[in-house]
């Protein structure tokens, strides 16, 4: 579907994904394709395989059928841990829950994913990184507290940053904005904007939260039936007289 | 009745998947990297901070076993052997046991209520995205720092137990401590503490990688997490009776003793 957005780089191409649980089928032939610097949301009902759409991206799910290429030459599906873990360093992952771990500081949770992957760096450096990308969220103040000291708005921009701290080329937002009050959603939903112009990120946004839709993403792809039912922006899709996709938008 | 058939599948079901989580701890033990740090971390939570619990159960346990036989070591005459005696329980069984048991307690329902809530709150699969084996970084490193950490306590709540039957002797009669432990190390050979102390080891394992299973399978919501830490400690309990009495049964098999 044309939508006057000029095409770049394919930078994430999803090929007739299945994927069932039991006799449940979530995805069917599902198809998508992410351009550099674009930023789709993907809206559906409850359970209609949204988050299981990017657990499938970023290997936490092994889908039945299907072929998912990041950056051109690497199937997701059939990489062994070590090429997944090298793709997985350029994709972030942001979770609904914020799976900030409990037991470590902010600093120690923002710092988690660059020793995970080797990358070593003296402390004057590792202050500075940490000091930037805590700044870069507003949150420059929290280093040394712990993720139980913060609010739910606090913990997701601290989520935001653990992910951003290895400069992601994609990023997969799980539901930024559940649980949290409408001002800060729509802090939240800027927040994503702004960073992702400044790292230059390509996003999959999985939300119910049309204002943030409205906000992070540049087209919108209906899941519906587990298949790509419909893909648009915005206001293209608020403006469609097909009942299925009208439900979405109504007050 | 209609139900024994299913029950009994899952619980063949959850043996086998039981067995496999175990077996893993081994071959990822020996794959780099090795988690020094995280290790180092548990060593302190599991061994040093349960110190104080093992160090005064030990203390009730020589006491009161002390108290408690000294009228019937009386009514026959040898209440000079009440060290040997105690000493050799504390020491074969009791010990070993009753510290499992309160480890299985304190830590199996902690590693299990951890793990299942890092499971349900997504922390596991950020570990994984993060390039982190979640198996490396959380099991190997609990179940060793278990493994290893329980037979110092065990040792420890040993000791301690018999100065509390020390205590135990001086609150009627009155003995010297040298004499005590002359009397308790003229009793006891290496073949009564090396096996007790051996199967400690594998009491850690088994405290360790059941609450470890029991967290990764947690299911969804507190309710599970809830579960995980009660199953826990209910399932290491119990494999610790039964690891005694097969221990028990190979001690007498190779003639230990």
């Amino acid at each position: 579907m044309e939508t006057g957005i000029t095409k770049s780089k394919v930078i994430l191409e999803i090929k007739n994904l299945n994927k069932s649980f039991g006799s449940n089928t979530v995805l069917k032939n599902f198809n998508l394709t992410l351009h550099e610097g674009e930023n789709i949301a993907v809206l559906g009902k409850s359970g209609s395989g949204k988050s299981v759409l990017i657990k499938c991206i970023i290997g936490l799910l092994m889908p039945e059928k299907g072929e998912i290429w990041a950056f051109g030459d690497k199937n997701i599906p059939s990489l062994g841990l070590e090429e997944l873990d090298i793709i997985r360093s350029k994709i972030g992952f942001l979770f609904q829950s914020n799976a900030l771990y409990d037991s470590m500081t902010v600093r120690q949770n923002i710092l988690f994913p660059l020793r995970r992957h080797w990358i070593e760096m003296d402390k004057d450096h590792e202050d500075l990184l940490v000091h930037e990308t805590l700044q870069n969220v507003g949150l420059a103040h929290t280093a040394e507290m712990m993720p139980s000291e913060l609010s739910g708005g606090m913990r997701k921009r601290i989520a935001l940053a653990r992910t951003l701290v290895l400069k992601p080329k994609i990023m997969l937002y799980d539901e930024p904005t559940t649980g949290l009050d409408p001002i800060t959603s729509r802090e939240i939903s800027r927040l994503i904007v702004e960073l992702q112009e400044k790292y230059k990120t390509s996003s999959i946004i999985i939300s119910h939260d049309l204002n943030c839709v409205r906000i992070t993403s540049d087209k919108v792809v209906m899941l519906i039936d587990g298949t790509c039912y419909a893909l648009d922006t915005f206001d293209q899709l608020k403006q469609t007289k097909d009942p299925r996709i009208r439900e979405f938008f109504e007050e | 009745m209609i139900q024994l058939p299913n029950r009994w599948g899952e619980i063949v079901e959850e043996t086998g998947k039981l067995s496999q989580f175990a077996g893993n701890f081994f071959v990822q033990l020996f794959r780099p990297r090795f988690e020094g740090k995280e290790f180092l971390r548990q060593c302190y939570t599991i061994g040093y901070l349960s110190l104080g619990l093992v160090g005064l159960t030990g203390f009730i346990m020589g006491l009161v076993l002390t108290l408690q036989v000294r009228p019937i070591m009386l009514q026959y005459g040898v209440e000079a052997k009440i060290p040997a005696m105690v000493s050799l329980s504390i020491f074969r069984e009791i010990g070993p046991v009753i510290t499992a048991l309160i480890f299985s307690g304190k830590i199996g329902s902690s590693i299990g209520a951890e793990l299942g809530s890092m499971k349900v709150t997504e922390q596991i699969d950020a570990m994984e995205v993060s390039g982190t084996n979640p198996y490396k970084f959380l099991v190997v490193t609990r179940v060793l720092a278990c493994t290893l950490m329980l037979p110092v306590l065990v040792l420890l709540a040993d000791l301690i137990g018999l100065y509390g039957s020390f205590i135990g002797i001086n609150i009627h009669g009155s003995t010297s401590f040298a004499l005590f432990f002359k009397q308790v190390f003229e009793a006891m050979s290496f073949g009564d503490v090396l096996p007790a102390f051996f199967k400690t080891f594998v009491f850690g394992y088994a405290v360790g990688i059941i609450g470890c299973f029991k967290g990764f399978n947690s299911t969804k919501g507190t309710e599970g997490v809830g579960k995980s830490a009660n199953s826990a400690v209910v399932l290491s309990a119990l494999a610790v009776f039964i690891i005694d009495l097969i221990a028990v049964q190979v001690t007498d098999l190779f003639n230990f003793t």
